[in-house]
């Protein structure tokens, strides 16, 4: 169950023509791909893109009756292998990942399959996951194009034009039998608009029908000599009939007027920034129309050199816009340009940084420069000498904390990392190399467990150096996510092979969680349309692991302790494989509450538990929360004056979940924790007995106070 | 560069038809959901609206940001931004008061423009929450910034409105933005947003209207909290007790306010006796420093809290009060259905062994062998449940070996710490009163329990010993200050260390 439920959206995706579509990037994306008649789809999930697998996994009824195939493949490598259906046969294909680690990790199916070539549209959905809240290394995708050559759309981000591309995108792929690759960045996946509809449309052939009727053709194989017949044919042929089908097709747009003395080149992701900076100088109207010639690259590799050079002719200056780096499309226009011979002012990274993204203000910064550079007197009378300078405001810079992501609220991963802090604390500090995913948030404070990390499913892998074992073991920490995307091979099976004298944690929170809850195959919940509940474990003992400690409740801290205390110290020098399982807490919650309510509201019996933290009893040393870092579990200041420090205190989103009181238990801190069952629907016996306790209780307490002064409570 | 000569241009005056609404939210708060109500809001007023956001990982309790742009639908659709752009934001939303400061720093508020909506409630980061002393960023600075950064300002516990009316913060945001006015939309028309998205409506709509009265009401004052309540409680309990209390009382207000709190604290930790001590301890500061009411107060503050050491008696007492459960029944809401309490003890033999009479404490230190089989019989966590007679008795009982503290080795210990400390700062006030109101206070970092209150010991003695070296210096008290607040910044110690160095290396 993912975290994001489409189930009423996906009802959108059955409009037919006339109708108009609201919504999201990502839905828009799921409704082209279907009046294309695409016959299958897959991908793996990754911001981004993680809602269009969502999208694809809630609409599988529809899918069906469709007759499209969706596959939520094991990895992105997987699902660019999936690709390999449009080869020897006439049948659309789309798959969706995360760019660009996406990209890399699907490198090996990508070149392939561009070598081979395809016969029915073969379209890659990159989510590229550039810039602000990007959670990735910062590269760009265009290269993996540019090395196999197969093609890439950039559209303009508003949901018409991402719903052409998809179109686009199929029709470009069969005209030039190469793969295309679709980009859509960050912020256009989850942008909003409308567009109009078409109907869906049932793929020609699909899937099932070709699976009766097999084709093969050797010269597609991707072996001498027929590999370098490939690379002549992409050169020859597949560049040329691409580069004459978007030319023919017109799949670049022109805005603004035929002539100047200026003009931009941006792709067609960065359209609506330009604009905008443009509508602030007083170059574009609300609507776009801009007086300054504007090339937009909607097909961002290859090039048109004739519609670049025709562009170009007769400009003095023309800006290349194109975000990221390195700046491949200037380059390529630098080339072009001195191969023509022609005398243009080319600018692009010389008024954009090299790095970073090109925010609002970064675009309205450089569009000024290249101005002022070259025509000086567009500029707004404002900007060229400013008047009024901007009001003191104090610099915040220092007050304003950063605040990265971290564990949710009960995260049954907090107590793993509780545990381990505490065999540290005893056994000195280790070498821990940790993994993509949730947990790589231990790496941050309070934790800061885990150094590096080197890519999905890769964090045994990573300490393989280290494998020959020593004073101190090495530990790595991987996710049931990364575990069966790749890590049962490339981590586990390394370790097994290689004899590794360390230890490995897999933290199975029954889902690919940090993707947003999808089910994998260690998942325990009942999936009609997937096989889960398939144990790590069992995976583990498969390949040959022999020392495996399962435990089945995180939250215990002290047990967690023991068993890293345990693999640490063992005499045993082969591969030791901790699997600490709990269920994450965010789909737990979506999955548990709404029952809880409902029994609740039927009249059954429920304890719901919380933390609380008696205030007088802490001391405001904030060591419990040293081991947390739980959003639930915060400081206040007290209104006592004899007091300094903030202490601390839970807050009503604590979910109960036990890491308070087990840390304080395990780690001897402050008796100033105590758990509170609120017991709903109780039995007529535990009325009756409550009211019992509660008179002793009472009595004991009156008995007291009339012996001794008590003051109202200072601090309320 | 021969440079083109064009006329300037002035942007298209239908620009200034596009609201650019930013929200910058903490994950988890619901910034979809309100993103969702304005874009409705907008689409059903006859405007074309655009909104994206950046969610990814931010979801787990990372700073998110939504952004909005609408203007009147004419024959076509405009093209819209897909980010704010600083100096270039209408309305921003700020769901958390740091993340106002997040928006003003990266220049989303300015005067000729901004209308600020934002909530003064903290989500504190976990850098703010870790730290062994206080390091909650300050607000005032924020307070300041947004007052002078805003255009109109919207300032108030948008989350706490909505905790009372049984919704989240997004109802609040939305009723506070439907009263600021800053949208050409009629009120009815937000709630109609609300309604349509079918969700917990009515308590959404009791935030929304409870935010929206506050919004028009207009005065941008943001709320505080009130200042600490310094005014002593009354106390209750036998007559021949409350008349001694009298008289300690009356003696203490004339020493300071503080003095009558940390009389009452010593009272409510031990008996009239041990206030009597309190005053005493405190009488000798006040005799030698007659006039320095910042030595006073020092004095008064810390020495109480030295007197009220954190031993098992006074967690015990402290579990099995009154006020404690009806306090716990109030925060979990659970009215009249039954609660289970749950309490997280973990002794260690050395906390029992100091609970022993002084001289058998004393002769069971003496045998590390015994004292450590005592340990490993009694050093475990231990679940005691407070709600049931069993558990409640345990603790009460505990809580009653109150009358036989004085004579326990752990009260021994405390007052031996005490007086070392206090004479310590007594003869550095002789010299240099201000240096010893600073040691005085090294006092706070004496806290928690088992090793984290060996570790405050730790520190404490290094600065005790560290403020030796710097006596007779014209910036003592500057140095015994910094001494402290580096111990408090870290738990290793390893800021302190630092600072010791430093001043080893000028005292030496």
């Amino acid at each position: 169950m993912a975290e994001r439920s489409f189930k009423k959206e996906v009802e959108h995706l059955r409009a037919g023509a006339g109708e108009t579509f609201t919504g999201e990037g990502i839905l828009a994306l799921t409704k082209a791909l279907l009046e294309n008649g695409v016959g299958y789809v897959g991908g793996y999930q990754g911001a981004p893109i993680s809602h269009l697998m969502d999208v694809l996994a809630d609409a599988q009824e529809l899918l069906g009756e469709l007759d499209v195939r969706f596959e939520a493949n094991a990895s992105e490598a997987a699902a660019a292998a999936m690709l390999a259906a449009s080869v020897h046969y006439p049948i659309r294909g789309a798959v969706t990942f995360k760019g660009s680690v996406g990209v890399n990790v699907a490198s090996d199916a990508l070149a392939n399959l561009s070598s081979s070539g395809v016969t029915g549209g073969a379209l890659v959905i990159v989510g590229e996951d550039y810039g602000e809240g990007s959670s990735i290394m910062q590269e760009r995708s265009h290269a993996f194009a540019m090395k196999s050559q197969f093609w890439l759309l950039d559209p303009r981000p508003n949901l018409p034009s991402i719903v052409k591309s998809v179109g686009d995108g199929f029709e470009l792929s069969e005209a030039s039998n190469t793969p295309v690759m679709l980009m859509v960045r960050i912020r256009g996946c989850h942008v909003t608009g409308s567009f109009e509809c078409s109907d869906n449309q049932r793929p020609a052939l699909t899937v099932r029908d070709a699976l009766s009727n097999p084709q093969k053709d050797w010269n597609r194989v991707v072996l001498p000599p027929m590999s370098f017949a490939h690379e002549q044919d992409k050169i020859n042929n597949r560049w040329p009939n691409a580069v004459k089908h978007i030319r023919d097709k017109g799949l670049n747009e022109f805005f603004g007027p035929k002539e100047g003395e200026l003009g931009i080149i941006c792709q067609g992701g960065m359209y609506n920034g330009v604009i905008r900076a443009l509508q602030r100088l007083g170059l574009a109207d609300l609507h776009g129309n801009t007086e300054i010639p504007l090339y937009c690259l909607n097909v961002t590799y290859p090039l048109v050199d004739d519609e670049v050079l025709s562009f170009v002719a007769g400009k003095k200056a023309v800006l290349m816009v194109e975000e990221g780096q390195p700046e491949f499309i200037e380059q390529s226009l630098s080339t072009l340009l001195l191969r023509a011979d022609l005398k243009v002012k080319l600018h692009g990274k010389d008024v954009f940084p090299m790095a970073g993204e090109y925010t609002g203000q970064v675009m309205f910064d450089s569009i000024s420069e290249f101005l002022r550079l070259n025509a000086p007197g567009l500029l707004p009378d404002k900007m060229r000498a400013p008047n009024q300078p901007p009001p003191e405001i104090p610099d915040l810079s220092k007050t304003v904390p950063i605040r990265p992501p971290g564990f949710c609220t009960g995260c049954p991963e907090r107590p793993i990392f509780a545990g381990l802090k505490l065999a540290q604390e005893e056994l000195g500090t280790h070498q821990i190399s940790a993994d993509i995913g949730c947990h790589l948030f231990a790496a941050l404070p309070p934790f800061e467990i885990g150094g590096a990390t080197m890519g999905y499913g890769l964090g045994p892998a990573s300490n393989a150096a280290f494998d020959g074992g020593g004073k101190r073991r090495a530990i790595s920490i991987i996710g049931d996510g990364g575990f069966w995307h790749n890590g049962l091979s490339s981590s586990i099976g390394n370790m097994v092979f290689n004899k590794s004298d360390s230890v490995a944690v897999i933290v199975d929170n029954y889902y690919s969680a940090a993707t947003g809850g999808q089910d994998i195959l260690s998942s325990r919940a009942d999936n009609p349309t997937k096989s889960t509940q398939n144990p790590i474990p069992k995976a583990l003992r498969g390949v040959g692991v022999e020392w495996v400690r399962h435990i089945d409740h995180t939250y215990d801290v002290g047990r967690m302790r023991d068993v890293f205390r345990e693999a640490l110290t063992t005499d045993y020098d082969g591969p030791k494989v901790i699997v600490a399982s709990s269920e994450c807490m965010l789909n737990r919650q979506r999955r548990e509450k709404p029952l809880r309510n409902k029994a609740i509201k039927d009249g059954q019996r429920v304890e719901i538990p919380r933390f609380g933290v008696d205030e007088d009893i802490c001391t405001g040393d904030h060591a419990c929360i040293r081991l947390s870092g739980c959003p639930s579990l915060s400081v206040k200041h007290l209104d006592d004056p004899l007091r300094d420090d903030p202490v601390a205190a839970i807050d009503h989103t604590c979910v109960g979940c036990g890491n308070c009181g087990e840390v304080a238990d395990a780690a001897v801190l402050c008796p100033s924790f105590y758990r509170a069952d609120v017991v709903h629907n109780p039995t007529g016996f535990e009325r009756w007995w409550r009211g019992v306790s509660l008179s002793v209780i009472s009595w004991l307490q009156s008995r007291r106070e009339a012996r001794r002064l008590t003051f109202m409570e200072l601090s309320s | 560069m021969n440079a083109l000569t064009l006329p300037a241009r002035s942007p298209d005056e239908k620009l200034q038809s596009i609201i650019k609404i930013a929200i910058l939210a903490v994950g988890g708060q619901g910034g979809g959901v309100l993103t969702g109500w304005i874009e409705s809001l907008a689409r059903a007023q006859g405007y074309a609206a655009q909104a994206t956001s950046v969610a990814g990982v931010a979801q787990r309790t990372g700073a998110t940001i939504y952004y909005i742009e609408m203007a009147p639908m004419g024959d076509s659709m405009p093209v819209f931004s897909l980010a704010p752009t600083s100096g270039d934001v209408d309305i921003m939303i700020a769901a958390e008061l740091m993340e106002a400061g997040r928006a003003i720093l990266r220049g989303f508020v300015t005067p000729d423009r901004t209308t600020l909506i934002a909530s003064t409630h903290r989500a504190l980061a976990v850098s703010e929450k870790m730290v062994p002393g206080d390091g909650i960023a300050n607000p005032d600075e924020v307070f300041e910034a947004a007052r002078l950064a805003s255009d109109q300002l919207i300032m108030f516990d948008l989350d706490r409105m909505a905790a009372e009316n049984g919704s989240v913060i997004s109802s609040s945001l939305f009723g506070a933005l439907a009263g600021s006015g800053a949208l050409p939309f009629p009120r009815a028309a937000f709630e109609d947003a609300i309604r349509a998205s079918g969700k917990g409506v009515e308590a959404s709509l009791r935030a929304f209207d409870a935010a929206f009265a506050r919004a028009q009401s207009g005065s941008d004052a943001p709320e505080t909290a009130a200042p600490p309540s310094s005014r002593p409680a009354a106390p209750r309990g036998p007559k021949a007790q409350l008349q001694a209390w009298q008289r300690l009382e009356e003696e203490a207000q004339r020493l300071s306010t503080m003095a009558v709190l940390g009389l009452q604290k010593t009272v409510a930790f031990q008996d009239v006796d041990y206030g009597r001590e309190y005053l005493d301890r405190l009488r000798q500061f006040h005799d030698l420093c007659p006039e320095d009411a910042a030595l006073q107060e020092a004095a008064a503050k810390y020495i109480a809290n030295a007197m009220c050491y954190d031993d098992i008696i006074r967690v015990a007492d402290l579990k099995t009060r009154r006020a404690r459960f009806e306090r716990i029944t109030q925060e979990m809401k659970s009215g009249q259905s039954p609660l289970h309490l749950t309490e997280f003890f973990h002794p260690r033999g050395e906390e029992i062994i100091s609970l022993l009479p002084a001289g058998l404490g004393r002769w069971i230190e003496a045998r590390p062998r015994l004292a450590a089989w005592i340990d490993r019989r009694l050093n475990r966590g231990r679940r005691v449940r407070t709600h049931r007679l069993s558990g409640f008795v345990l603790l009460y009982a505990l809580g009653g070996l109150r009358r036989l503290r004085r004579k326990s080795l752990r009260h021994a210990q405390e007052q031996a710490h005490l007086d070392a400390w206090q004479a310590a700062c007594l003869d550095l006030a002789q010299r240099d009163a201000r240096a010893a109101t600073e040691l005085l206070a090294c006092r706070r970092l004496v806290k928690g329990y088992s090793d984290t209150h060996a570790r405050g010991l730790s520190k404490f003695a290094r600065v005790m010993t560290a403020a030796k070296l710097v006596d007779g210096r014209a910036d003592a008290a500057d140095w015994i200050a910094r001494l402290r607040e580096a111990a408090l910044r870290d738990e290793e110690g390893s800021e302190l260390e630092g600072a010791i160095k430093t001043i080893q290396s000028f005292a030496s």
